[in-house]
């Protein structure tokens, strides 16, 4: 749509930008603040530089929080989004089945995420939860508090339950998008199964599947309340994720300095993301 | 007319996908309703797929106790205090984005859109001083306001693509026929992305009814969320697994009840590819 | 390329069809020629896209069978019939190159890599893409997809038929032209069965050579623009073929004499009426001359079109449209009548002959 010039638009954003200032901006100055200061109590600050910043990029501990982000992420994606695009190709294109998945599918997006964390806490308890109890009956020794290797597990799981419905859905979106005259041109030019997904479904879900990438990817990264809540970021370190591990400085040990060092750092990558996710929507709204 | 050839998904075996998916997807959810019936003896004692003795009392002690069912009371309140606020607010801002190009409009949106994108986790601790400050603490209009931090944007980026999808023309029109305005706003132009602003209210609604963090930061007692509230299961007596479990199927009720209305919006919401 | 036989075909899309209003195809029994050229004309929801659909396997129809050639194709898949089809929208694939796109139905049947470079090479020539081959379809124009999706067809050598469903809606005015043009060039070099729907009268007349008129699931004439338009074998077709449309009065008859309210008409035949029912006259608005002689009419309004005014008249109560020449005067007691040759008795809407 072609759009006119008109500077006075500025008038209809301006409740937006007030309140995102109230409930951005000005937090994001007070961290910026503390990042460059040191305190010893009683509200005295000290100019610290850049100090906190040299710290966590040399800190062990934020680079292997970050690690254990990034590798999350990636099982994240290459597990949801192929699932995703699977069930959204299997799933009904008309009739009663379609709301009813519709519903079913979109219930665990809508749970709060802390109670998310204590369905599958309960579920994957030996003692109590029948899938912990269920893999203990079949002799697997399972248990995600002591072992890291179940705790990871147990985590994916958790996300794959709590977020492929998202990925689902959008597919779903763009698959219901694809006109009829797509598959009967397909059928009268001899396409296979494989080449309809390819070459018609593929293409046509493009956008609405890096939107997904995206999402998963960044959403992903900011994971907080689900791990917290089933693992408490242990056994040990082993799902500590940066979003955990901030929180725990900032509110537990209340070591200002480096949390606003590590949160400004933290929004870094999720700008640079947000900007690389920007510019590829923008680009792929141009091509079409 | 309408064509006559559905494109059918391939092989008989494709209702079984969705079916064991969805399975996957309500054993949990099942669970947790099947231990809210329980006794705490039942559910520690032994182990059953459906409760023996079946018994209302996990609910009871939440809806007989102020400081369980406040919590209800508070997450709602907060939630819908938010989504009017995030849809008020970002219906002017997402029509100057979809009709008007303005000085420095991109970078605006972009802004906006790293809001969207900001890990709650730094702004927690911020936000609590400043809230602070304010003397909002413990206020539901304090969480309200926190979740416009990613509500807003996302309001304005939904309603901008359903209003990007309204021809112009009508605009034009209606300043031709003499609306002001805010009259044309209203009383024309609402009307017509009246599922839009149904999709972005829902979106809204979720993702302030699902976060945890800021609403647990923001509050002490008078405005603590639910969800906040669970954690408080553990008495001398050791986890009180029932209430919990009752608690947490409780919080679940709100969402089923705004998906199971919004149902046949919800594809077109995500179609617009806008979340 | 192929002949293409209807054999008492009908179509409903409820499970049991009880009375005809069920069925979105009454019964259709027609043969096709080979190498004709088809327009299947009608409203929407007539069945034409129906039809096409049938005829293109993407249907079964409900009852009787089709055949190409004399050989029954009934149960085959789309695939199997050999036909290409360009649909209202066009359908390409985004992803491919032109040259690509062209190729993909030879490869999907297996034909091979230098047989394909030459039919894809060849037919890139005809539909005026060669400069394009390399480039991703997707960036194309409406009317160089619609281009693409006819290519994607003809590349095959073997098709039966080609059916195109109302393929110049999306196209720009002017292009339609040069597209049509360019499609009936190829339809006389390549001499292919075309089966074409579309709504438009003037699209369907100067493009078939048998228009097929289709009204309420059935087929109501099949015949040249000229038949159409001269001996339209329903009112329907009077109606829709024509601008302005065929004026239809209720009339009585008597042997060759026919009663239009108080006026009496006089026709060289005496048709035959047998049994009783809704009788009218049909005659087209150009075969109705105004003047001083004749039935009295009365003007209501004058619609200039440029070289023809259509006037707008009453006579004997019933509204009629007249087409004159711009500079005909037109009396200040205007009289008219019908060009006897011209006129057309229906009766229940379907037109009897006496021996005309």
């Amino acid at each position: 749509m072609e759009k006119t010039w008109n500077n006075k638009a500025w008038f209809l954003v301006l409740p937006v930008l007030l309140l995102v200032a109230f409930s951005a901006v000005i937090p994001l100055m007070t961290v910026v603040n503390y990042s460059v200061q040191d305190t010893f109590g009683n509200n005295e600050f000290f100019w610290a530089g850049t100090d906190w910043f040299d710290d966590m990029l040399h800190s062990d501990r934020f680079w292997e929080a970050l690690q254990r982000n990034l590798l999350f992420s990636f099982i994240i994606l290459a597990l949801e989004i192929p699932l995703g695009i699977f069930i959204a190709l299997n799933m009904p294109k008309k009739g009663i089945g379609v709301p009813v998945c519709l519903v079913l599918m979109a219930l665990p997006l809508l749970i709060p995420w802390n109670v998310v964390g204590t369905i599958w806490q309960v579920f994957g308890r030996v003692d109590i939860g029948l899938l912990g109890h269920t893999l203990w009956a079949l002799g697997i020794d399972y248990n995600y508090v002591r072992d890291p290797i179940d705790a990871w597990i147990t985590v994916i799981i958790m996300d794959v339950w709590h977020w492929t419905s998202l990925v689902v859905l959008l597919c779903y979106a763009g698959l219901v998008s694809i006109p009829d005259a797509y598959y009967q041109a397909a059928k009268i030019d001899g396409a296979s199964r494989w080449s309809v997904f390819r070459y018609i479904q593929l293409p046509k879900m493009k956008r609405v599947l890096l939107i997904a990438v995206l999402l998963r990817f960044m959403d992903s990264f900011m994971i907080y309340t689900e791990p917290f809540v089933v693992t408490g970021g242990g056994p040990g370190n082993s799902t500590t994720f940066l979003s955990i591990d901030l929180v725990k400085m900032a509110v537990g040990q209340f070591d200002l300095g480096p949390a606003a060092a590590m949160s400004i750092i933290y929004f870094l990558i999720i700008l640079l993301l947000s900007w690389v996710f920007y510019t590829v929507m923008t680009s792929s709204d141009a091509n079409q | 007319m309408a064509s006559p050839m559905k494109y059918k998904p391939a092989g008989n075996f494709s209702w079984l996908v969705s079916t064991i998916y969805i399975i996957f997807l309500l054993l949990p959810i099942y669970w947790l309703i099947n231990m809210s019936f329980k006794e705490n003896a039942e559910i520690t004692g032994t182990f059953s797929l459906w409760p023996q003795n079946p018994t209302l009392r996990n609910y009871t002690v939440i809806f007989t106790d102020p400081s369980w069912y406040s919590g209800y009371i508070n997450s709602i309140i907060y939630v819908v205090m938010n989504t009017v606020i995030s849809v008020l607010a970002a219906l002017p801002a997402a029509y100057a984005f979809s009709r008007y190009r303005f000085l420095g409009d991109k970078h605006l949106f972009f802004w906006l859109l790293t809001n969207r994108m900001a890990p709650p986790a730094v702004f927690a601790l911020p936000f609590f001083q400043l809230y602070s400050a304010f003397g909002l603490i413990d206020t539901h209009i304090a969480v309200a306001l926190a979740h416009c931090l990613f509500n807003v944007p996302l309001a304005v980026w939904i309603l901008e693509g359903f209003m990007s999808g309204v021809p112009k023309e009508i605009d034009e029109t209606a300043y031709i026929d003499g609306y002001s305005f805010p009259r044309f706003f209203v009383r024309i132009f609402m009307p017509l992305i009246a599922s839009g602003i149904g999709v972005a209210a829902f979106f809204c609604f979720m993702f302030s009814w699902v976060e945890l963090l800021l609403a647990r930061t923001l509050t002490t007692t008078a405005a603590k969320p639910i969800s906040a509230i669970m954690t408080r299961t553990v008495s001398a007596a050791g986890m009180d697994w029932g209430v919990l479990a009752a608690a947490g199927v409780l919080t679940i009720v709100p969402g089923a009840l705004v998906i199971y209305f919004v149902r046949n919006y919800i594809a077109k919401g995500f179609a617009l590819g806008r979340v | 390329m192929a002949r293409i036989t209807l054999d008492h075909i009908r179509h409903a899309y409820g499970a049991s069809p009880q009375s005809d209003q069920d069925y979105a195809l009454r019964e259709i029994d027609h043969e096709w020629h080979d190498g004709g050229a088809y327009a299947l004309l009608g409203p929407s929801g007539c069945g034409k896209t129906t039809l096409l659909n049938i005829i293109s396997g993407l249907l079964q129809p409900s009852h009787g069978r089709i055949l190409f050639d004399g050989k029954d194709v009934t149960n085959l898949s789309t695939q199997a019939r050999n036909i290409a089809q360009v649909f209202q929208f066009p359908v390409i694939y985004d992803t491919m190159t032109v040259y690509d796109n062209l190729a993909f139905p030879l490869r999907n049947r297996g034909v091979p890599e230098p047989e394909v470079d030459r039919r894809v090479r060849e037919m890139l020539e005809i539909i005026d893409l060669s400069d394009w081959a390399k480039r991703k379809a997707q960036r194309l124009t409406a009317d160089q997809k619609q281009k693409i999706s006819l290519g994607r067809g003809l590349v095959r050598n073997d098709v039966n038929a080609i059916l195109f469903d109302e393929p110049l809606t999306v196209i720009d005015p002017h292009m339609k032209w040069v597209l049509r043009s360019q499609l009936k060039r190829l339809h006389k070099q390549f001499g292919f069965t075309m089966v074409y729907v579309t709504h438009d009268q003037t699209e369907a007349l100067t493009f078939a050579d048998k228009v097929v008129v289709m009204y309420d699931g059935q087929i109501v004439q099949i015949g040249t623009p000229a038949e159409l338009f001269e001996r339209p074998r329903h009112t329907f077709v009077g109606y829709f073929i024509g601008s302005p449309g065929m004026n239809v009065l209720p009339a009585k008859i008597d042997g060759s004499t026919v009663t239009i309210g108080d006026e009496k008409v006089s026709l060289d035949y005496a048709p035959n009426i047998s049994g009783v029912g809704k009788i009218e006259l049909g005659i087209r608005p150009e075969f109705v001359r105004i003047g001083s002689e004749g039935v009295p009419v009365s003007i209501t309004r004058i619609e200039d079109i440029g070289r023809l005014k259509i006037v707008r008249a009453s006579f004997a109560g019933q509204p009629i449209s007249i087409v004159a020449e711009e500079d005909v005067e037109i009396p200040s007691e205007p009289r008219v009548t019908f060009d006897p040759a011209a006129i057309n008795i229906y009766a229940d809407s379907w037109r009897v002959g006496g021996e005309g």
